[in-house]
């Protein structure tokens, strides 16, 4: 069961992020963000899909017989049982909010899906080798935003500025790791979050530099997404995404 | 009827991507292995998705069922995540085709770390390298959008993948 709950923390990071991302579709600040927006999330979901259907497969069959599809584990699943981390459920106040959010999660699933590649688990290892080419477009992507609003005009670096401080406090859970992950980072399944922190904090750090802004103190970090208690504001995310699938049991489109 | 493996792989590579204009999914390189068993009267085709949240995906795999059907196969079509495609896969008869239909071809996949770092990108109409990014992503996952200074035609890039 430890590898479905890790495949699960992996696939609710990807599909929570995405979903964030298609809320603020239609309002960024360009078409061409919009764009971006939508290609993010469709990168995204496409990783959540292929974790989603490995995990039903791990899971096999449930008590009525059936398998698990991956549109169970996102629409038929409660608030309790999303295991994402805290940063990506973070709502956008503001497109600075989202732009750091993105940034501060890419800069650490770049180099974490880089170690995955080398998973003694052949599905893992091929779903990574897909996902790093993927991630590393979105963090150039984000990179870039942050460089430009924080080295931008006044008001924009002011509001990057306050983005940063604000979503730092839920970088530390991002390298947790605990009972679940110990063992399969033991076998070589899992990578270790902890190994790719200091990557993760260059990339940061020199971005931040770029962008004129200062990194903040790690100061009490906010954890607990990994294990279903979510931040305020979570049930409305879900009950958006969860909405129409809920309204019309079965229907296609 | 198809009858031979050769026919039937041609027919397959043969299929038109949904999203590109005048690319073949065999232009694409994706078509990993087309392989009949004649005693089952099964065809198996293996195919690699380009981008994993690709749209096009599952109207490719119709779209391939559909022609081994009519080839008078039972079709088994399934998905090869590993390796993971690479646009160094796609075809010198592609890269030509992109280019007519107005959009750049790839440049080489380099090492990770170097997608950081841009080539120069030349425009599929006029040829000059004096074009500016607009967006890193376009209409699709797989395009960013340019424009040309000399021409002033916007266009787009195929991106390294």
């Amino acid at each position: 069961m430890t590898l479905v709950t890790y495949v699960l923390r992996q696939g609710d990071r990807a599909l929570i992020l995405a979903q964030r991302l298609l809320e603020e579709i239609t309002h960024a600040p360009e078409i061409e963000e919009d764009m971006a927006l939508s290609n993010l999330a469709l990168d995204l979901i496409g990783q959540a899909r292929g974790l989603y259907t490995y995990a039903g497969g791990l899971e096999g069959p449930a008590d009525d017989g059936h398998v698990r599809t991956e549109d169970h584990y996102a629409y038929w699943r409660e608030q309790h049982e999303f295991l994402n981390p805290l940063l990506v459920e973070q709502p956008n106040d503001d497109f600075a909010h989202l732009i750091a959010r993105q940034f501060l999660h890419d800069a650490m699933a770049l180099p974490y899906w880089q170690a995955m590649t080398n998973s003694a688990d052949d599905t893992l290892a091929g779903l990574a080798g897909k996902a790093v080419k993927e991630t590393a477009y979105h963090l150039r992507h984000s990179r870039g935003w942050v460089v430009r609003l924080g080295d931008g005009t006044d008001e924009s670096h002011r509001r990057m500025q306050a983005a940063i401080d604000h979503l730092w406090r839920y970088t530390g859970e991002l390298f947790e790791h605990d009972h679940v992950e110990d063992e399969l980072i033991a076998d070589g399944v899992a990578a270790d979050p902890e190994s790719v922190r200091a990557e993760w904090r260059r990339v940061v750090d020199e971005a931040l530099g770029e962008a004129r802004l200062e990194a903040p103190d790690d100061g009490v970090m906010q954890t607990g997404g990994r294990h279903g208690r979510h931040s305020e504001g979570f049930s409305y995310l879900i009950g958006e995404l969860q909405v129409l699938a809920r309204a019309h049991p079965g229907a296609s489109w | 009827m198809v009858t031979t493996i050769g026919a039937l792989d041609e027919l397959v590579r043969d299929i038109d991507d949904p999203e590109l204009p005048h690319v073949t999914i065999g232009d694409l390189g994706i078509v990993r292995s087309v392989e009949i068993d004649r005693e089952r009267g099964t065809a198996t085709v293996v195919l690699t998705p380009t981008y994993t949240g690709c749209p096009a995906t599952d109207q490719i795999r119709d779209d391939v069922t559909a022609a081994v059907v009519a080839a008078g196969f039972e079709p088994d079509v399934q998905f090869a995540i590993s390796p993971a495609w690479t646009t160094d896969w796609i075809t010198e008869r592609g890269r030509e085709r992109l280019r007519a239909a107005g959009i750049t071809p790839p440049p080489p996949v380099g090492e990770p770390g170097v997608t950081f770092v841009d080539p120069p990108v030349a425009c599929p109409r006029c040829g000059s390298r004096r074009t500016r990014l607009i967006s890193q992503f376009g209409a699709t996952a797989c395009k960013a959008s340019y424009v040309c200074s000399s021409c002033s035609e916007p266009f787009e890039l195929f991106k390294a993948l």
